[in-house]
């Protein structure tokens, strides 16, 4: 790791995003004050995570990527373990039960819980002591898109509390759903910060519109429009290609203006992994 | 609050232990078994008691039966420490404003206790079926072997420090921990032992803890076995302090 800095806000919900390895994990331990970073400084609600690490484990929350808990600890025997550790007063750890919809499972034991309980399991113990900061690492890896869209719903109610919400992630839509500013990591290296939309304006300004329409005169009045790199015509399918927010506006002042009659039309607009694709040349599932 | 989490740790640790298909029986029933079929098979003989028998049967086998109670308590704080580290539950404990020490402190104390048990139904038992009437010290010899567990337990640090993985836990501990007890003077007094043998026994913590413990089980004075206990606590903060060094969390 080298060159990595970075600031979180109060109240948001701010992501690291990155492919497998490149640095993720081993920052978010640095922060948490569970690995000792070589050099830097890094400072958490006024704290030095690793000099502190005790009177900052107080006011934080953490899952672990890949944690377990003990196969036969039952839902409930976790939360009041976990409850007891802290010096402050803990929220009450029946009703985290039933909100993040474990109640029925209060007395089961860890292992036979499915992979979606355990996430929500361990997103109660890192609730527990109702924390400034919680950091989620790799939250939904695994999971099934239904399950993963509960805990998203989850970690925005997370923020709605008026809580900091730190996480990893390598999956671009979880990231561009979910998070108000993400930073690229890569390689041990941050990229870029900023809201997702900022990232996608910044670095993959341009637009696609595919239209279907059997107007002859199309493709040259499509030439015409400003801003237009491209237009490929395949029988009756034109993909126009151009950069800039407008131009997908400038289409259809073009269609309009010119009546041409259009069977089918859709916009192709960049997203985190287009922009993720260029900023390092490769694709974050490789 | 550290005591708090401490004693809810211990709670939980044994709740979850006792949960285990082969726990309850494998650490605290073996032994008692062992004890029990063996102290009979050899009891069967009493009639023709030859006096090695018969000193077999009212120290040899407590005393060995004791030792395994320890050495079962180990292996599995040695398997449990593996497959928590492999599973991350240690690290996902770390991460609690938890100690450390305090993490570890409560996997010593399930230990412990469940030596106790063991012991506590070892005795009960004996009094009903084993073959010889046995009149021992019963608190002097819990002592006894709650400092050997300990300095037991230690040598277990260390081997959970080293394992690779936890499918390696429990062979390698057996592997570094029942030839122990063959040498620790149990079977053969360590001083008719040929050199070699001899030299290994003597750094052997095995040999210490079944020295005290067959000393107390006689009735000897705990001054007479000073020696034993101090080499059991030099074992026991060496492999401490060298497990605070080398033991791995992840």
């Amino acid at each position: 790791m080298d060159e990595v800095s970075f600031e979180v806000n109060d109240g948001e919900i701010f992501g690291l995003i990155g492919p497998n390895g490149a640095g993720k994990t081993t920052t978010m331990e640095c922060v948490e004050g569970i690995r000792k970073p070589d050099r830097g400084s890094i400072s958490v609600l006024g704290l030095d995570p690793f000099r502190q690490v005790y009177k900052l484990q107080e006011r934080i929350g953490v899952q672990l990527q890949q944690a377990q808990l003990q196969k036969r600890i039952k839902v409930w025997e976790a939360v009041d373990l976990w409850a007891s550790l802290y010096r402050k007063k803990s929220v009450d750890g029946e009703r985290l039960l039933e909100q993040l919809g474990l109640i029925d499972k209060r007395d089961a034991w860890f292992m036979n819980l499915s992979g979606g309980q355990k996430q929500r399991l361990f997103i109660a113990l890192a609730l527990i002591n109702d924390p400034e900061v919680v950091f989620l690492d790799e939250l939904t890896t695994g999971l099934d898109p239904q399950a993963r869209r509960a805990i998203w719903e989850l970690v925005r109610g997370i923020r709605e509390r008026g809580k900091t919400v730190f996480l990893t992630t390598h999956l671009m839509e979880e990231a561009e759903r979910l998070c108000d500013r993400v930073a690229i990591i890569e390689h041990g290296r941050i990229i870029d910060i900023d809201t997702p939309q900022r990232l996608v304006a910044r670095h993959c300004p341009e637009r696609t519109v595919v239209l279907d329409t059997e107007d002859a005169s199309a493709e040259e009045r499509f030439r015409g429009i400003p801003r237009v790199e491209s237009v490929m015509r395949s029988d009756l399918r034109f993909t126009i290609r151009g950069s800039g927010e407008d131009l997908v506006t400038e289409v259809i002042h073009c269609l309009s203006e010119n009546r041409i009659r259009v069977t089918d039309f859709r916009t192709i607009v960049p997203n985190l992994e287009d922009v993720f694709l260029k900023l390092t040349g490769r694709s974050i599932r490789d | 609050m550290m005591m708090r989490g401490l004693w809810k740790l211990t709670w939980i640790e044994i709740k979850v232990f006792m949960r285990e298909p082969l726990g309850a029986f494998g650490t605290i029933g073996f032994p008692v078994l062992v004890f029990l079929v063996v102290g009979r098979a050899a009891g069967r003989n009493i009639a023709a008691a030859t006096p090695a028998t018969s000193s077999f049967l009212r120290v040899g086998l407590p005393v060995l039966a004791s030792l395994l109670i320890a050495v079962s308590s180990v292996l599995s704080l040695v398997t449990i420490i593996s497959i928590y580290r492999e599973g991350g539950i240690l690290k996902r404990l770390r991460a609690t404003p938890l100690r450390p020490q305090t993490i570890l402190s409560a996997q010593v104390i399930v230990k412990l206790i469940l030596t106790g048990a063991t012991l506590g139904l070892m005795v009960l038992a004996g009094k009903r079926y084993y073959p010889v009437n046995v009149h021992v010290p019963l608190i002097g010899f819990t002592i006894a072997l709650m400092i050997s567990t300990l300095s037991i337990l230690s040598i277990g640090f260390l081997i959970a420090s080293i394992v690779p993985t936890a499918r390696f836990a429990q062979p390698i501990g057996a592997a570094i921990l029942y030839p122990m007890i063959a040498v620790s003077g149990l079977f053969t007094p360590v001083n008719s032992m040929p050199p070699v043998l001899h030299a290994v026994a003597r750094v052997l913590p095995m040999t210490y803890a079944v020295s005290l413990m067959e000393g107390i089980w006689k009735g000897d004075s705990w001054w007479a076995h000073m020696g034993d206990v101090a080499a059991l606590a030099v074992v026991f903060f060496v492999c401490t302090a060298l497990s605070a060094k080398v033991f791995r969390w992840e």
